[in-house]
């Protein structure tokens, strides 16, 4: 497998840096993935989940590692996407490492714990051998390399831990900034998310760059909801358009828990965001939604796979994208309702605005049904702007460039204001904006 | 008949110099196995010219070279290709069935329970009908009509003979030898199939047909139909397929291949009700088809009907593709599977010319502990301008031991296109059922009629001759499905 | 024709009729009154058959027989029709489908002749003649897209065509406005004749305006509190079911 020596090599100059090899069971953790990936290489479009994702630029693109912070340009402050006024609680990461001046995690209330990786490995390393890859360890979607990759080198990450009962009313903020370096870098951040029962939180990551590397940001994260736990999880990923951005995330959800999720793309050049929840209490549920808009030469993917293990479970899924210029966007759903898991709802829809002649939408949303007692539905709609509103607009004298802008607006809008978690609605609004102002007019 | 019994006059001959075979002449099976010197065999017996032999080997050749697909979602025990007969034919053609009465009347009994236009009064109202048997066609209807409107409908051994311009022009056009490997063993080892060429401008006045039965033990059937629908044509086409119960399972390995010229239509229906195994799952055809029409020319129009009833192992995708501008492809669909049996089906839609249009509505009913996919792809190529597409899948489960799955690609590359799908799972209604045998209908009867109400869209496409049977049909294929 | 002795059913293991008597003779009209949650529907889903439904003690007799231990179409095969409250839709089936396969099925059950397509069509014809109803109804799928008294109409041509011995109305009054109300009447009293009867399930009194029944019973708690004439019903109308609802409770 030459392709995969590159990523592989990185193994051994990173092996002094990672942190926690003198835990046995760490270090079996993380050659056990190595093994896996160094068998399996970077996935193809020979397979069906990867079909119209080829890593082909991530492996031509050569990225190195670094065993320390290498930052070349000085950072003083990191963007935020909660008003500046607001109370919230942060961590901040450069190029994958931990930025404590940067970060401000302070004023918890009891039971609720925010840290890194490093430092719960240095704490509590019994707890975390509990928790670290025992979701991805359930393999619901065969290997997966990229997870693998993570595993093997992950250097650091946040942890959110929240106690039996315990409710955050602040959200959490965690930034990533990439391309600081002073030179291109691959880095592998692994997240944990344990909420016990009845624990709530609303968590915004946002995936952002500050220096001129390219750079590869391949994340791990995990999250575990126990009975009656609520999570928001939302995600803003507004890498560098040269910059590669795959993230796997596993949930699973206990009884009458809740998962809630939203994830917004605009950034890197190629991006991969994999989440795969698992709803294995009764009266589980999830909401899976997603909104994306690229352009120039940029490839989004977004693939889901939602199980139903148990009877009385629920999710709904809608993604909306907007794919301009040579783009691609990919959108690929899975809904399994296992045998015995009666009494299933699942919905999901995909509705794709294409604003180019070049760009390309392929989706794939799929039912996998083993119980009769279900509701399943699945939608998906590609093409233009409806050119009857368009023609409305203009009708009342508004220009078409401005009508376009209007109506792809509206379109992202509704998503948007459906989050729970309003403090960020404006951050992501207005970063629709910004996308819709780089956007030419056109015609 | 004299025309065949010359030809075994000449394969004798041939053989006893070139292939080796002379004790097995008089045989009705060509020996087990499959290797060169059975494609030589088989093509020897049909007489045939050169250059067909040689895309034969061509295609053998491949074959070899080709794994077996692995991305559907059906399992079943790696097929033994050398435990197979691949020519199965009657000794003599005095002792072949010379008219379909003759043929075996237990089956005209059967066929004659789900009313499949077989008998000479059906035939006698106006479908034209080319019967198939293990691996050649032992009666062609009608010919003499279609005839003197210049329509050809024959078994594609004889349009090989007859018509060798249009068979070499488009067999293989629309799928090629190396599409796929059931497809490539096909193109290896067909042995007859029907033929029908319907010139310009003419409107076929009856519905072809026809009629596949595999009969003998341990036979593979492979059959090869091909359909060219000249400029301004129009003709309805209809398939029916059964098979004996037999203990271990049979390989079905069949290729269309449909072409419509400018402004021309071909409307396909299937009644596919091979022998789908018992209530164990023993025996039953694997039924590996690949059905593909190609709209070559502007403003033509190819419609797929299929109700899928029968076959341990279904794994067929009839597709359009969508060359000529203003093209029209469509697929109606019923997939029906019980006990164990496993269903793939689908199709795909191809838009390459401009305002190209599609529709697909599939319907699935899955019973007993079996598998039903519906798998299709939907592509919309970069010059296919002001291109749709509008896909209905929708299952209906029976029992809480069977699954249904929905697997479509959607794939867009013009904006200028619209493309919609929609698909719904859900268990058939127990409300329905209630209601149905409060006003007296029996539990099956109520089954039948709450499916039959589901799949009617689809039932509705087909020609009336099948109709009534399919919907009988869907009753007989549950049987059994619910306690 | 109809005899409930001390009739106890549960629906999904909860108790909700705790001991029923009640006598049907051909050609009576009785009408069983009584609040939400009395028991009325379960009655008639009991007397039916439906799964779920179960009666945990007690008989119930049709023309001498177990009704209990028949299927939901051998009930209706023996002369048993529910008029549903809310008449199911089944999308693809047409109405004409449905009525003659109900009837042919019906026929069979009771040795009879199946009718033919022409014959069909014919007593078809005339009933909806006779309730005043057009023939479109019929080429429309079953129930599908029907407006509420477009589909109790069709119940009151089901019941028509089927002819049955005992017919069970199921609140049928529910949701229709007083012309609607007049016409699903009117066909119901077309099919009174001395060899049939009919079970009137209602909550309120307006109904009875216009079917008169012989008696009316109350329903509260999971039994007949109380039995009377006509009269009854009025008297109802007007003081309402507090008392027997405290009676039930009691």
């Amino acid at each position: 497998m030459p392709d995969t020596i590159p990523f592989a090599n990185h193994y051994g100059a990173l092996r002094d840096a990672l942190p926690g090899q003198d835990l046995p069971w760490l270090s079996r953790l993380r050659s056990d993935a190595l093994a896996r990936f160094a068998a399996s290489g970077l996935p193809t479009p020979r397979q069906e989940s990867w079909k119209y994702t080829s890593l082909r630029p991530l492996e031509k693109a050569g990225f190195g590692v670094t065993g320390a912070p290498r930052a070349c340009i000085s950072i003083d402050r990191a963007p935020s996407l909660l008003p500046a006024a607001s109370e919230h609680h942060r961590l901040v990461f450069v190029d994958g490492y931990h930025r404590a001046d940067l970060s401000t995690p302070g004023g918890l209330p009891a039971g609720a714990e925010l840290t890194t990786l490093r430092e719960m490995l240095a704490r509590e390393p019994a707890w975390l051998e509990r928790h670290l890859g025992a979701l991805s360890a359930s393999g619901v979607e065969g290997d997966q390399p990229l997870l693998a990759l993570n595993t093997a080198m992950m250097m650091n990450g946040f942890v959110l831990r929240l106690a039996e009962g315990t409710v955050l009313h602040e959200p959490i903020e965690v930034v990533h900034l990439g391309g600081a370096g002073d030179r291109p870098l691959a880095y592998h951040p692994r997240n944990l998310i344990v909420l016990a029962p009845r624990a709530q939180a609303t968590l915004i990551e946002h995936y952002t760059h500050m220096g001129e590397q390219p750079y590869y940001a391949n994340i791990g994260t995990e999250v575990t909801l126990a009975e009656g736990a609520v999570l928001h999880h939302y995600k803003l990923q507004a890498e560098a358009l040269d910059a590669f951005h795959t993230a796997t995330v596993h949930a699973e959800v206990g009884p009458d828990a809740l998962y809630d999720a939203f994830g917004m793309t605009t950034g890197a050049r190629l991006s991969r965001n994999e989440i795969a929840v698992r709803l294995a209490g009764a009266g589980a549920n999830c909401h899976l939604n997603g909104a994306y808009l690229v352009r120039g030469k940029q490839h989004c993917d977004n693939t889901t796979r939602i199980d139903h293990l148990v009877p009385d479970t629920a999710c709904s899924e809608v993604f909306k994208g907007v794919v301009d210029d040579e783009a691609r966007a990919v959108f690929q759903g899975k809904i399994v309702v296992h045998r015995d898991a009666q009494r299933t709802n699942g919905h999901q829809l995909s509705k794709v605005l294409l604003l180019s002649d070049k760009a390309e939408i392929d989706t794939k949303p799929e039912l996998e049904i083993y119980a009769d007692d279900v509701v399943c539905s699945h939608g998906a709609t590609a093409g233009d702007l409806d050119h009857d509103a368009l023609f409305y607009l203009r009708a009342r004298g508004i220009p078409e460039v401005q009508a376009r802008a209007m109506l792809i607006e509206a379109f992202l809008a509704e998503s948007v204001h459906n989050i729970a978690a309003q403090g960020i609605c404006p951050a992501l609004m207005s970063s629709i904006g910004h996308w819709l102002a780089g956007r030419p007019g056109e015609n | 008949m004299a025309a065949s019994l010359e030809t075994v006059e000449q394969v004798r001959a041939l053989d006893k110099y070139k292939y080796g075979f002379v004790t097995d002449i008089e045989a009705e099976t060509a020996p087990k196995g499959l290797n060169e010197d059975i494609v030589r065999f088989i093509s020897a017996k049909k007489a045939e010219p050169e250059w067909l032999l040689e895309w034969r080997l061509k295609a053998y050749r491949h074959w070899l070279t080709m794994p077996e697909p692995t991305w559907q979602k059906v399992t079943f025990p790696a097929i033994d290709y050398q435990d197979a007969y691949y020519y199965s034919a009657p000794k003599s053609p005095d002792d072949g069935p010379k008219s379909l009465d003759e043929v075996d009347p237990k089956l005209l009994e059967t066929y004659e329970k789900l009313g499949i236009p077989l008998s000479e009064q059906k035939l006698l109202a106006g479908v034209a009908v080319d019967a198939v048997f293990d691996s050649v066609s032992v009666a062609t209807t009608f010919r003499k009509n279609l005839e003197e409107v210049g329509i050809i409908f024959c078994p594609i051994s004889e349009a090989v003979k007859n018509h060798p311009e249009l068979v070499r022009k488009y067999l293989g056009s629309v799928v090629p030898y190396g599409d796929n490997k059931h497809a490539c063993l096909n193109s290896a080892v067909f042995t007859d199939g029907s033929f029908a060429y319907i010139p310009k401008g003419v409107r076929c006045p009856m519905e072809l047909s026809t009629y596949f039965r595999i009969n003998a033990q341990n036979t593979g059937q492979f059959e090869r139909t091909l359909i060219i629908a000249d400029e301004g044509s129009y003709v309805s086409y209809l398939e029916g397929c059964t098979a004996p119960q037999r203990d271990e399972n049979q390989l079905h390995a069949a290729v269309v291949e449909l072409i419509t010229l400018d402004d021309a239509e071909i409307k396909y229906s299937t009644v596919q009700n091979w022998y789908p195994g018992d209530e164990h799952g023993k025996g039953g055809i694997y039924n590996f088809v690949t059905k593909r029409g190609a709209c070559r020319g502007r403003n033509s129009k190819i419609s797929w009907t299929q109700v899928e009833t029968g076959s341990a192992i279904t794994w067929k995708y009839p597709s359009c593709i969508l060359q000529g501008d203003n093209s029209v492809g469509e697929f109606y669909s019923i997939a029906i599977t019980n006990n164990y049996q496993q269903a793939d089906t689908g199709t795909k839609m191809i838009h390459l010319g401009k305002n190209t249009r599609s529709r697909i509505i599939a319907k699935g009913i899955s019973a007993g502990r079996s598998d039903a996919t519906y798998r299709g792809l939907v592509r919309i190529g970069a010059k296919a301008e002001g291109a749709r597409n509008f896909t209905q899948c929708d299952s209906l489960l029976i029992g809480d031991k069977c699954g249904a799955h929905t697997v479509p690609y959607i794939e867009t590359k013009n904006r200028k296109a619209i493309v919609e799908h929609e698909a719904t799972t859900s268990r058939i209604s127990e409300d329905q059922l209630f209601y149905c045998r409060q006003r007296g209908l029996s539990q099956e009867d109520a089954v039948a009629l709450v499916v039959n109400g589901f799949c009617r869209e689809v039932m509705q496409q087909l020609p009336m001759e099948f109709a009534v049977e399919a919907q009988k049909l869907v009753g007989i294929s549950l049987e059994g499905s619910v306690g | 024709m109809l005899e409930i002795k001390n009739l106890h059913a549960t629906v999904d293991g909860k108790p909700i009729l705790n001991g029923i008597d009640l006598t049907i003779e051909a050609g009576e009209v009785h009408a069983m009154m009584g609040p939400n949650g009395s028991g009325k529907s379960t009655l008639s889903y009991v007397l039916a058959g439906r799964e779920g439904y179960e009666a945990t003690d007690g008989a119930v007799l049709f023309k001498g027989k177990n009704l209990l231990e028949m299927a939901p179409e051998e009930r209706a095969g023996e002369g048993v029709f529910l008029a549903f409250q809310y008449p199911v839709e089944i999308p693809g089936v047409p109405n004409t489908t449905f009525l003659k396969e109900a009837l042919n099925s019906v026929r069979r059950y009771r040795g009879e002749n199946e009718l033919d397509a022409m014959q069909f069509v014919k007593l078809v014809r005339e009933k909806t003649k006779r309730l005043h109803m057009s023939d479109d109804m019929l080429k429309r799928a079953v129930n599908v897209g029907f407006s509420g008294g477009e589909k109790k109409r069709n119940e009151a041509l089901q019941m028509a065509v089927l002819e049955p011995c005992l017919a069970i109305l199921d609140e049928t009054d529910s949701g229709l406005d007083i012309d609607a109300l007049k016409t699903v009447a009117e066909g119901v009293n077309l099919l009174r004749r001395p060899d049939n009867a009919l079970l009137i399930i209602t909550h309120y009194q307006r109904l009875l305006d216009y079917i008169v029944p012989d008696h009316v019973h109350v329903l509260a708690g999971g039994r007949i509190q109380a039995s009377g004439g006509k009269e009854l019903a009025l008297e109802l109308e007007k003081s309402g079911y507090a008392a027997f609802s405290a009676t039930a409770a009691a």
